[in-house]
């Protein structure tokens, strides 16, 4: 069964419809790809789950609960966590203090009155160790995006989000990036990433869903995907040659 | 009848201006995302404008209108947006506020400066014609007024449907990047409706003047009658805003004809609006995270246990040198510097770490001194409980406002502020109408404290205790979660954090501390009246506490200070009295971006010194320096300190 599934989700800005009768889910152990051209609604899809952004008509579940109205924290609470395309990391705080306040937040009453441990397990584990001192609006993006997740990972979520989580990685940390997602879908976990880095969805995930303007235009393997004339036309195009 | 219907006339014509106020204020925030608290004062310094103009230096009323409507106001506008408000809209909206806050205090401290208080005599436009309907007589002035204002929506509805601009401004309301990206200009549109705003402010101004009078405190708060109605319409739909003024001139009218004049019931007259407002947002929906706004803002250091310790200590030693050496007179004034800097203590909690601004600290005080004086437990029990009788007031005006975001937070204190001054306080049950309550000093474990040095000392070591409570919190897991909240919500509540309820607990810790400031006020002062607490201080108190450093302990002690010392200097120089709101609003407006204040210059003014020293005492030293601990932690870094 799915973890999450969005089922005929309508979001309406003024006249503009940014997510057109959407449906996807997403499974436990599992790398789940979002993708689509600037403005195709991704960003909004995931706000719509974590319920920072009401949608208009349709339903979410989660875990088997109908959460569509649920508030935001709560959703958290039952296992959802996400990264920001545009950062909302704190930035007066210290990249470990990020990292401690989120799992003291995980752990509620119990998070106030004992001290946090393994908080520096999560920054070694995304690989940031070396910036835990610094205050997080002075580390570069790709470190950021990084935080956010080690952040995420503190409070051991069944559902991770991850909005171009990639972006301002190199090469090499971007494959290093790869396998943490598949050792963290290895845990059971779902992982549903919105990214550009073809290469990156191509090699992680089992299962892509693409958008375009709002609606869903193919849903399938990596290859079915690579195959979809819709998808090439809409959005691959000619950079699937280039990442390749 | 005849009187109903004289009455709806008279609710019609004072609904029409606030219409014409609430429009403009609808424009400003829609366009720019900057409240402007300050839209009050502005039309109540272009009516004092328009005043000097027509009636001092002699020219014709039209031209004069003509030139304060077309002219000056607009090109106002155009320079507070320039050069104060842009930018405001994407940062904290605790910033915008304290922005517009210094220019509301501001612009009164310019009109007391330039605009001595004297009798002025304001004539209204055509004095002597009307129109008779039978049994009511409509004067011009109210016709016009009501026209007006139906010509300035319908001109309204044609710029904003009819015109490029207009589509544009439209546009900017949800997004004015995707503006941007297609080709409009933010800046073109946010000058417009800045300029606009304004000159509706002027008009909204000088045609009520001849109603309330050219009164810098009266028009400059008829800015709340305008803030309701623009709330009803949920600070963007221009038709709910007609609507809501036109119902809140109504119903405001009704409630002087028909509300008995005497008893309880009497207060609600003046409190109409307030009540109007609080309602208002009570009922609003639900508010959205906000996503990709705020971002995290420079800290004051967070200073070591032992340097906290010897500042405090430090103090404590001066303040006893004061009990010792000042007069009674003088010693009061030190008591009252206590009080002040613990409220802003209260602010620094608030505003300083959680983000949060309230328009109200002072009443909270009130709340306190008031339930202090009643309880007549003059102990450590009587103080206890004006504490917690505050902070349960405080986290009752934020309980409705819970799902809202922060401006609201900010208007729903405001509202709160002035209902409490104008009905509670002076209500029988409380102070009485121009009355005062005896307050007697507190004894501690039995001891009573006779002497007034004896008593400052009590205070200030309450100060300490204070700031040292507020320290270790910021230190901690609440700290932190404060912080966060601040930098990011929508993070926040992604990671799990109920935050609504968080923040009810602060509002009322907040309102707490200033309860016990104000216990402690009431036994200083021996008799506390309504008048201590007016509503009004609590803007220079914010004000004060952004200029010497909401973030910091030490510019909460600094700022209670230079609060004490402001009516001090007032009535040494009262030709400048004016002057000096002046001064703290545009000073404020200057700080109000950073809101370590002056106090951070101070601690980086400090690690310069000592790192000078050292480098000078070193070639002296018979044994090497040890290594610096990591400056960070030693204050006067800008940087928030990692903890080991």
């Amino acid at each position: 069964m799915s973890l999450l599934e969005l089922e005929d989700v309508v979001v309406q800005f003024g006249g503009v419809t940014a997510v057109n009768h959407s449906s996807f889910s997403a499974e436990p152990g599992r790398i789940t790809g979002l993708i689509g051209p600037n403005g195709a609604g991704k960003t909004t899809c995931f706000n719509v789950i974590t319920g920072l952004q009401k949608p208009t008509s349709g339903t979410v579940r989660f875990a088997g609960r109908t959460v569509t109205s649920t508030p935001v924290h709560r959703r958290a609470r039952r296992g959802m966590a996400r990264t920001f395309q545009r950062l909302e990391a704190f930035g007066s705080l210290s990249v470990r203090d990020n990292v401690r306040v989120a799992s003291e937040i995980h752990r509620g009453l119990a998070g106030a009155f004992r001290p946090s441990a393994g908080v520096d397990g999560f920054l070694e584990r995304v690989g940031i160790s070396e910036y835990a001192d610094e205050r997080a609006d002075s580390v570069p993006t790709g470190v950021a995006r990084l935080l956010e997740l080690a952040r995420c990972l503190a409070s051991d979520p069944k559902l991770l989000l991850l909005d171009e989580p990639s972006s301002g990685l190199d090469e090499q940390e971007t494959k290093s990036f790869g396998d943490l997602l598949v050792e963290l879908a290895a845990e059971g976990r779902a992982v549903v990433m919105v990214e550009h880095d073809m290469a990156l969805v191509m090699a992680v995930c089992e299962r892509i869903h693409v958008l375009d303007f709002g609606v869903v235009i193919a849903s399938g393997t990596p290859d079915v995907i690579r195959a979809d004339p819709q998808v090439r036309a809409a959005y691959l195009g000619s950079s699937e040659e280039t990442h390749r | 009848m005849s009187s109903l219907f004289a009455f709806t006339v008279l609710g019609l014509f004072t609904g029409a201006a606030y219409a014409i106020a609430a429009s403009g204020l609808v424009l400003t925030y829609t366009t720019t995302r900057v409240f402007n608290i300050a839209h009050g004062a502005f039309g109540m310094v272009l009516a004092f404008t328009f005043w000097d103009l027509s009636v001092r230096q002699g020219m014709p009323q039209w031209a004069a209108l003509l030139l304060v409507l077309f002219v000056i106001a607009p090109a106002i506008g155009l320079f507070v947006q320039r050069f104060v408000t842009r930018g405001l809209g994407e940062g904290p909206v605790s910033v915008a506020l304290v922005v517009t806050v210094g220019l509301f205090v501001g612009l009164i401290g310019i009109a007391q400066y330039i605009w001595p208080p004297a009798p002025r005599t304001v004539t209204p436009f055509f004095p002597e014609s009307g129109i008779d309907l039978g049994s009511v007589f409509v004067t011009a002035h109210q016709a016009i007024t009501i026209v007006l204002s139906a010509v300035v929506a319908l001109l309204l509805y044609l710029l904003l449907n009819r015109t490029r601009i207009g589509t544009a401004m439209r546009a900017s309301v949800d997004n004015p990047e995707l503006l941007k990206l297609f080709g409009g200009r933010p800046d073109t549109v946010a000058a417009l409706s800045w300029a606009i705003g304004m000159s509706l402010a002027a008009l909204a101004g000088i045609m009520l003047t001849p109603v309330i009078g050219l009164s810098y405190f009266d028009l400059t708060l008829l800015v709340i009658n305008a803030y309701a109605a623009a709330m009803l319409g949920g600070l963007k739909s221009l038709p709910l805003t007609f609507a809501g003024a036109m119902g809140l001139g109504i119903l405001q009218s009704y409630a002087v004809a028909y509300l008995p004049s005497q008893g309880h019931l009497a207060g609600i007259r003046a409190v109409v609006p307030a009540l109007f407002l609080f309602v208002v947002i009570v009922a609003m929906p639900q508010a959205q995270l906000r996503v990709g706004q705020v971002k995290g803002i420079v800290s004051a250091p967070l200073p070591s246990a032992r340097q906290a310790g010897g500042w405090g200590a430090g103090l404590l030693l001066l303040v006893a040198v004061l009990t010792q050496t000042l007069a009674d007179a003088d010693l009061l004034l030190v008591g009252t510097a206590a009080t002040y800097a613990m409220v802003m203590l209260s602010l620094v909690l608030l505003t300083g770490y959680g983000g949060h601004v309230s328009l109200a600290q002072f009443t909270f005080a009130g709340v306190g001194a008031l339930t202090y004086a009643k309880l007549d437990e003059p102990n450590l029990y009587g103080l206890l409980v004006a504490a917690l009788v505050t902070g349960l007031v405080g986290a009752l005006v934020a309980l409705p406002v819970l799902r809202l975001t922060g401006l609201y937070l900010a208007l729903a204190t405001l509202a709160f502020a002035v209902l409490m001054d104008k009905m509670i306080f002076q209500a029988d049950y409380a102070f009485g109408f121009n009355g005062t309550l005896p307050a007697e000093r507190l004894s501690v474990l039995g001891q009573q404290i006779d002497s007034l040095g004896a008593y400052v000392m009590v205070m200030t070591v309450f100060l300490v205790l204070m700031g040292f409570g507020l320290l270790a919190l910021r230190g901690g897991t609440i700290g932190r979660m404060l912080i966060a909240m601040r930098d990011s919500p929508s993070a926040c509540g992604t990671l799990g954090l109920d935050m609504r309820w968080f923040r009810v607990g602060l509002f009322g810790l907040s309102a707490a501390m200033a309860g016990l400031a104000g216990g402690l006020f009431a036994g200083l002062r021996g008799t506390i009246g309504a008048a201590d607490f007016q509503f009004f201080n609590s803007l220079p108190l914010l004000l004060l506490a952004v200029v010497f450093g909401v973030t910091s302990v030490t510019g909460a002690t600094l700022g209670g200070v230079g609060l004490m010392l402001l009516p001090v200097l007032q009535s040494s120089r009262p030709e400048y009295a004016g002057l000096m709101f002046a001064v703290i609003g545009f000073g404020a407006v200057a700080l109000g971006r950073d809101p370590n204040g002056l106090s951070n210059l101070l601690f980086m003014l400090g690690r310069k010194v000592k790192g000078w020293v050292e480098s000078w005492v070193e070639p002296w030293l018979p044994w090497p320096r040890p290594p610096a601990p990591e400056l960070e932690n030693e204050g006067g870094d800008l940087h928030v300190a990692p903890r080991a």
